[in-house]
């Protein structure tokens, strides 16, 4: 480890520098997730709200798997994802694998059951409180979705945030489905994960810092948002 | 908010449009960690590229698992280093032909401190059981790749059956050859490496090269393109012209003339 | 402005109204009629089925057996929309003091123009002028209330609930509660409200519905309830006995 810390410091130069190939990198990295976590809460909100609200047999069960499939391997997810895109595969006509698209699908799939669970929450526990008022003022359950979304939109920034957080630090679902392509489909931990291969560490460190430096500033965000979404909820519970 | 939302959406379609040069042809090659860790792709790849605007996108992984995509369609064309199990992919009908394209070596590394007294020695064989009447550490990769299979011959010729000794003095990583070396280096165990991976390799610590030289760790790279009647999306044109490049006066002098530290990593042999 | 006439012929009526559970009648009120002018306050110890009865009364509650009428005819989705509830603690929406008036109006169909002023004359009308852009939720306990008065003021009711609207607060605050409602009650709209506390009914009622173990034991005209209770029960609660 002779010399790593100098490695490291010309590693940090190379980032602070804007080495425009690594932030090339970055760049996609953040556009990767940040669609994946669009279009995962396009869908998630609506389900989450709707498992909040709609009464019918079988919600328990929908919510227990939706919980348990926040905690889905992501390597088994990129695996389902490669399966389903592969030229063998069910979508392999769409030529979509070794593509940011594929990427963003295992994103997706690994995201929206975090932001479906989070929004059934919170929307479950604000239904409760308004329920009445809202009966009362005719508003009925359907009308009630977009109100209770709205009204829970800090602690909904919240959930998006939690999974732009799963999102960008992930690598064992984006490797096997983006291939880790240079100028392609390589992204920051797939990046992280090839130049550890490559035994160069520093510049591996170097990337995770400034992964690092997201998680900690999406983290911040998180929390703080949350502390505000906590205020506003206590006030008269 | 679905405002924010609309013009989150916008920004990011606006972000893929941008850098979406999408029309440009491309070819997806499966190929090993070994060509593209050592550098050889990211040197030789331009030139080609700029003869035949052809994108060229690696996907670099064990030459089991390249196999295995090759054979699910995943790829137009396969360039791995195991010629038993390329011969049977193509015998198999997933691809058209193999051709030879460049060899290296293997050679066996391991701490300084050389437990197995190895050191300096011209067959592998012999080494091979010194260090497993060591029981001296020995690195893995355990993973169905190219390099994997070359060390299982070569265990095989040494009569030693060292997976009954997996967990214990012979550990099986299950990664590729970098993450490997990282191992060995760690843990002060041998290794059986390619010379490239070893070449570029940045974390050495107190690993050296200790066998080399045996003609039984020469290391034979084809090329084969992905059968398009098997799989009629493969871009067999593109992939054809790649093949024939790599194969050619062009290619083979690009092989020939990348070196790192002043050495010559792989020696091109298309006939 | 509605004309008084035509409040005098609203007439909300309780026939044969039983809510069970687990064999016990937790509401039971054969029959209850409320048409006359000015406030009706629902009095009664705690459990006595006063909330139970308002909610049977506005439609959030179905009863096992019976129904409520309005005018004579079974309560329906045209009388509801012209019913509003204020609950004990209000429930705001977690937006601005004049967006949750906006929100009822906006639901009632009012163009923008014309809810820009009306949310203007409503906080006047609750003493909230000025904190039109502050977040409802950062309102102080009285300040929520009054605001909750005024969203259901915003749909204009021809019959507005209370449910203790003040049982949280101190005299002032409801002091300025007290006067919104009697205001209402004066332009005509039909006042029915739950509360335990008599010096309230007192202040506020034309007439008292006393209520106990789900059973009404006496409706009648405020004076003669608070002055001469026939039943025992009302007797002993109005004495501040202990009321089984």
């Amino acid at each position: 480890m002779q010399g790593f810390a100098s490695e490291f410091s010309s590693a940090m130069s190379l980032i602070l520098n804007g080495d425009a190939e690594l932030w090339a990198i970055v760049l996609l990295s953040l556009k990767v997730s940040i669609f994946a976590v669009l279009i995962s809460a396009l869908i998630g909100m609506p389900v989450g709200a709707a498992l909040a609200v709609a009464r019918f047999p079988g919600r328990r069960i929908l919510i227990v798997l939706m919980n348990a499939l926040m905690g889905f391997p992501p390597v088994v997810v990129g695996l389902l994802v490669y399966l389903l895109l592969s030229r063998s595969g069910p979508l392999g006509v769409l030529e979509l694998l070794y593509t940011p698209t594929a990427m963003i699908i295992a994103q997706v799939v690994l995201v929206t059951p975090i932001i479906a669970a989070l929004t059934r929450q919170v929307v479950e526990m604000l239904a409760e409180e308004y329920s009445e008022q809202l009966r009362s003022l005719g508003v009925s359950r359907l009308a009630s979705v977009p109100v209770l979304l709205w009204d829970a939109r800090l602690a909904l920034v919240t959930a998006l945030l939690a999974g732009f957080g799963r999102a960008i630090a992930e690598v064992g679902a984006v490797i096997i489905v983006g291939g880790n392509i240079n100028h392609v489909t390589r992204v920051m931990t797939t990046t992280i994960a090839l130049e550890t291969s490559k035994g160069n560490l520093a510049l591996a460190l170097a990337l995770g810092a400034i992964l690092i430096g997201i998680a900690v500033a999406v983290n911040a965000m998180v929390s703080t948002l949350s502390l505000r979404a906590e205020q506003e909820g206590l006030r008269h519970a | 908010m679905i405002r924010i939302f609309i013009r989150a959406a916008f920004f990011a379609v606006g972000l893929t449009a941008a850098s979406a040069n999408a029309e440009e042809p491309f070819i997806v090659v499966q190929s090993t960690t070994s060509t593209q860790n050592s550098g050889l792709l990211d040197y030789i790849l331009p030139g080609f590229e700029a003869e035949t605007g052809i994108d060229v996108r690696v996907v670099a992984v064990g030459t089991g698992q390249a196999i295995r995509n090759a054979i699910n369609g995943d790829g137009d064309v396969l360039l791995v280093h195991s010629r038993p199990a390329e011969e049977q992919f193509v015998d198999d009908g997933w691809g058209v032909e193999r051709f030879d394209v460049m060899y290296n070596d293997f050679v066996l590394v391991g701490p300084k401190s050389d437990p197995a007294k190895v050191r300096g020695g011209m067959d592998i064989v012999e080494a091979l059981v010194a260090v497993s009447g060591a029981e001296a550490p020995f690195a893995s990769r355990g993973d169905d790749s190219g390099t994997h299979k070359a060390e299982m011959r070569l265990w095989d010729w040494a009569d030693a059956d060292p997976t009954a000794a997996s967990g214990t003095w012979y550990r099986e990583t299950g990664s590729g050859m970098g993450a490997t070396l990282n191992v060995a280096s760690g843990m002060g165990a041998y290794v059986l490496t390619d010379r490239a991976t070893w070449q570029s390799f940045g974390n050495r610590g107190d690993l050296e090269v200790l066998v080399e030289g045996d003609p039984r760790l020469f290391n034979q790279y084809g090329i084969i393109l992905v059968n398009p009647d098997k799989h009629p999306q493969v871009r067999a044109a593109a992939g054809q012209r790649f093949i024939d490049w790599l194969i050619g006066p062009d290619g083979q002098a690009a092989i020939a003339s990348y070196k790192l530290d002043g050495e010559q990593l792989f020696f091109p042999n298309a006939e | 402005m509605r004309d008084l006439t035509l409040q005098m012929a609203s007439c909300l009526s309780v026939d044969g109204m039983r809510i069970t559970r687990k064999g016990k009648a937790l509401l039971d009120v054969p029959q209850l009629i409320l048409d006359g002018p000015g406030p009706t306050l629902i009095l009664g110890p705690n459990g006595s089925g006063k909330s139970l009865l308002l909610r049977c009364l506005h439609g959030l509650i179905v009863p096992d057996r019976g129904q409520v009428r309005q005018d004579g005819v079974a309560l329906n989705a045209d009388h509801k929309v012209r019913q509003a509830m204020v609950f004990q603690q209000p429930v705001l929406l977690r937006r601005s003091v004049a967006a949750n008036l906006d929100f009822v109006l906006k639901r009632q169909g009012m163009p923008r123009s014309t809810r820009k002023s009306r949310i203007e004359d409503l906080l006047t009308e609750g003493g909230l002028d000025g904190k039109a852009r502050q977040s409802a939720r950062s309102l102080s306990g009285g300040e929520a209330q009054r605001l909750a008065i005024l969203r259901a003021l915003a749909l204009d009711p021809e019959t507005l609930f209370l449910d203790e609207p003040t049982s949280a607060l101190d005299p002032n605050a409801t002091q300025m509660i007290e006067r919104m409602i009697l205001r209402a009650s004066t332009r005509g709209v039909r006042i029915v409200m739950v509360t335990h506390d008599i010096g309230q009914a007192r202040r506020l009622a034309a007439d008292i519905v006393m209520m106990q173990g789900g059973h009404v034991v006496e409706h009648g005209a405020a004076k003669q309830v608070l002055g001469a209770p026939k039943s025992d029960a009302a007797r002993r609660y109005l004495a501040g006995g202990l009321v089984t």
